[in-house]
């Protein structure tokens, strides 16, 4: 039998292939995924492209693009009701794939204010708290920060300091937190602190409480569009009705780094697009030697590397997506993805950067922001060593993580 | 007062557009299709004059394959309250979408119909002025304002002189310019509740349109590269290419 008798009957047609699709992505959304898709990206490259150059350098966060994204839905999108759209997970991911097609600063603020700020309020909180701060955080008007890491416990969240003494009508907190997204500007803080019996508890701090204060950390080389801070507690009273009621262990933070990791697999992947494609065009338009750039093997190949990395890596967002919005995706799972979109967009940025030559060390080809970027992508919320940790524990049966 | 706003879904204004290899028209086959943006604009303005209190119904009607309901559902999403798909896998033709439109006028009865001047696949710009032409309907076209008072709509017209204003009794045909409105983006709430909005299908045969198309295409090709241009030393020289080169002179 030759291999033509294997095909099936009818025309032979040779199927389309769309170099900036090759696994025809969209071709797995449905019709209001595809709405909210395009537009999200009509949103991102009208309103949030044009500043971005002048925000990073001048490391300015334009405090109206909280409440221009609010107004659109993209805050605490996945949350029913409460001011807020209640879309799906995959949904979520694609909002956060074109934010951080523009800059992974306003896709970072954007996702502490949605999984980390609101999510955990809408799953441990009380129907008061909710009803007290979700449609404010969804419409923008306040802005949500988040206290876990601290300056001496990142990966370990579990060793942290900052103590919540309980006293008469709610608790006394104190502690430092560190890297905290939003934070300068927050108007509400979720904390996180053990309680006298050593456990950690969800707080819901607000701007103004008395010894709650949080100092801008400068001269950060990354994340410049988004604004990061300390958050210090001194002897700071909050009241009992701001402690959240249905968190207890590490499981509460977690819960909510899930999502906000599932969100960044998808973000990371946006900017590796980005450079992939401004290195094909730059490399297309280019010409050295009487020809264009990207008439070199060398040149093909790595075109060819990223296309590959960021077309499977998006479809394993896709189906983590799915999974998630079943109810049925597992925290390694979520690993899997973060760590893999974090490193091969780094990777490709790093390459697409290379490519540019010396015009990709200017911030007008945008290359070089997006690489400074995604160095604290593939470090913040689980560094890219240890989602490896949390994969080889689940294959192993061993934890690695201490001696 | 009830809006009606022709939609057209076309191949989106980023794609580089490809000719098919056989010179019969453009190759459409994996390409991103989105509603065409003078339309867009024409939904907007519909929208505004529905929020100022001037309309109380937008319907959103397209015509074309069972894809173009998705276009339709942008407008639902932008605010638009139900649509109309009539559904067709010919290309129609600014005539037939015209026949159709008034067919459809004939049942909905709009006091408005705003239309996009022009798509911007085939740039006919023939569409609406055709329409007002076969409702004898009066129409302001390439608008870029509108103000609707005591029952008379006063449009704002893009002529080559300058801006010329026309006075229009309804029911009337308007069409979009550029710088009518700004078209805002379709926000996830607004999407999600689209969904719940009702889309009406209807076909050609049953409004007793024929769409059989009148025009035929002869060839379709890509616009010829343009060739690089030449230094000339002289004054002489330069007058000797004009005139025996280029023959121009």
């Amino acid at each position: 039998m030759s291999p033509a008798d294997s095909r099936p009957a009818g025309k032979a047609e040779r199927a389309s292939f769309q170099w900036d699709d090759p696994l025809s992505l969209g071709g797995l959304l449905d019709e209001d995924e595809r709405l909210i898709r395009d537009s999200a990206r009509a949103f991102c490259q009208d309103r949030l492209l044009p500043g971005i150059r002048e925000a990073f350098r001048h490391e300015r966060f334009d405090r109206e693009l909280m409440r221009e994204m609010g107004k659109l839905g993209f805050l605490g999108a996945t949350i029913k009701g409460y001011g807020c759209a209640g879309v799906n997970y995959v949904s979520y991911g694609l909002i956060a794939r074109e934010v951080e097609r523009i800059d992974s600063g306003y896709r970072s603020a954007m996702s502490v204010q949605s999984s980390l700020a609101m999510h955990p309020i809408h799953a441990y909180g009380s129907e008061a708290q909710r009803l007290k701060y979700l449609p404010k955080l969804a419409s923008g008007e306040w802005v949500g920060c988040f206290g876990l890491t601290e300056p001496d416990h990142g990966s370990d969240p579990g060793g942290m300091q900052t103590r919540a003494r309980k006293v008469d009508g709610g608790y006394r907190l104190n502690g430092a937190k560190m890297w905290i997204t939003n934070s300068p500007i927050a108007d509400v803080a979720v904390v996180w602190a053990k309680d006298d019996e050593e456990a950690i508890r969800g707080f819901i701090l607000e701007r103004g409480m008395a010894g709650f204060s949080t100092p801008k950390i400068e001269g950060k080389l990354s994340l410049r569009a988004s604004v990061t801070g300390e958050i210090v507690l001194q002897d700071v009273l909050v009241p009992d009705d701001n402690r959240l009621p249905n968190a207890r262990g590490l499981a509460g933070p977690f819960g909510c780094l899930n999502r906000a990791r599932y969100g960044i697999a998808w973000g990371a992947l946006g900017a590796a697009e980005f450079c992939w494609h401004a290195a094909r065009g730059y490399t297309l338009e280019r010409k050295q030697f009487g020809r264009p750039l990207a008439a070199n093997q060398l040149v093909q190949k790595k075109l060819a590397d990223m296309q590959t990395e960021i077309a499977i890596g998006l479809q394993a967002c896709l189906r983590v997506g799915r999974l998630l919005d079943q109810g049925q995706a597992a925290p390694e799972a979520i690993s899997l993805i973060k760590r893999n979109s974090c490193g091969k967009a780094l990777d490709i940025a790093r390459q697409a950067r290379d490519m540019h030559g010396g015009n990709g060390i200017s911030d007008e080809y945008h290359v070089m922001r997006h690489l400074m970027n995604l160095e604290t992508v593939n470090t913040y919320e689980g560094t890219h060593d240890i989602h490896a940790l949390i994969l080889g524990r689940a294959q192993t049966g061993l934890q690695a993580f201490t001696g | 007062m009830k809006i009606m706003v022709p939609i057209k879904r076309v191949v989106d204004y980023n794609v580089k557009i490809r000719v098919k290899a056989d010179g019969t028209g453009v190759d459409l086959n994996n390409v991103k299709m989105s509603m065409n943006p003078f339309d867009e604009i024409a939904v907007e303005e519909a929208i505004r004059l529905k929020e100022a209190g001037s309309a109380t119904e937008i319907v959103a009607v397209s015509i074309g394959p069972q894809q173009a309901q998705e276009t339709i559902r942008t407008a639902l999403a932008m605010g638009a309250d139900r649509g109309i798909l009539i559904k067709t896998d010919t290309d129609a033709e600014p005539l037939t979408v015209a026949k159709l439109l008034k067919a459809l006028c004939a049942e909905e009865k709009p006091g408005l119909v705003i239309l996009g001047k022009q798509a911007i696949d085939n740039d006919c710009n023939q569409t609406g002025q055709m329409l007002a032409a076969l409702l004898q309907w009066p129409q302001g076209t390439f608008a870029s304002k509108l103000a609707l008072s005591s029952g008379k709509l006063a449009v704002t017209r893009e002529v080559d002189g300058g801006l010329q204003t026309v006075e229009l009794n309804l029911p009337a045909i308007v069409t979009t310019d550029l710088r009518l409105n700004e078209p805002r983006y379709a926000s996830l709430p607004n999407i999600m509740k689209a969904k719940k909005k009702p889309i009406d299908e209807k076909t050609p045969e049953a409004l007793g349109i024929d769409t059989a198309p009148r025009l035929k295409t002869l060839k379709v090709v890509e616009p010829p590269k343009r060739q690089s241009g030449v230094k000339v030393k002289t004054v002489g020289e330069l007058v000797d290419k004009l005139r025996n080169e280029v023959g121009i002179i």
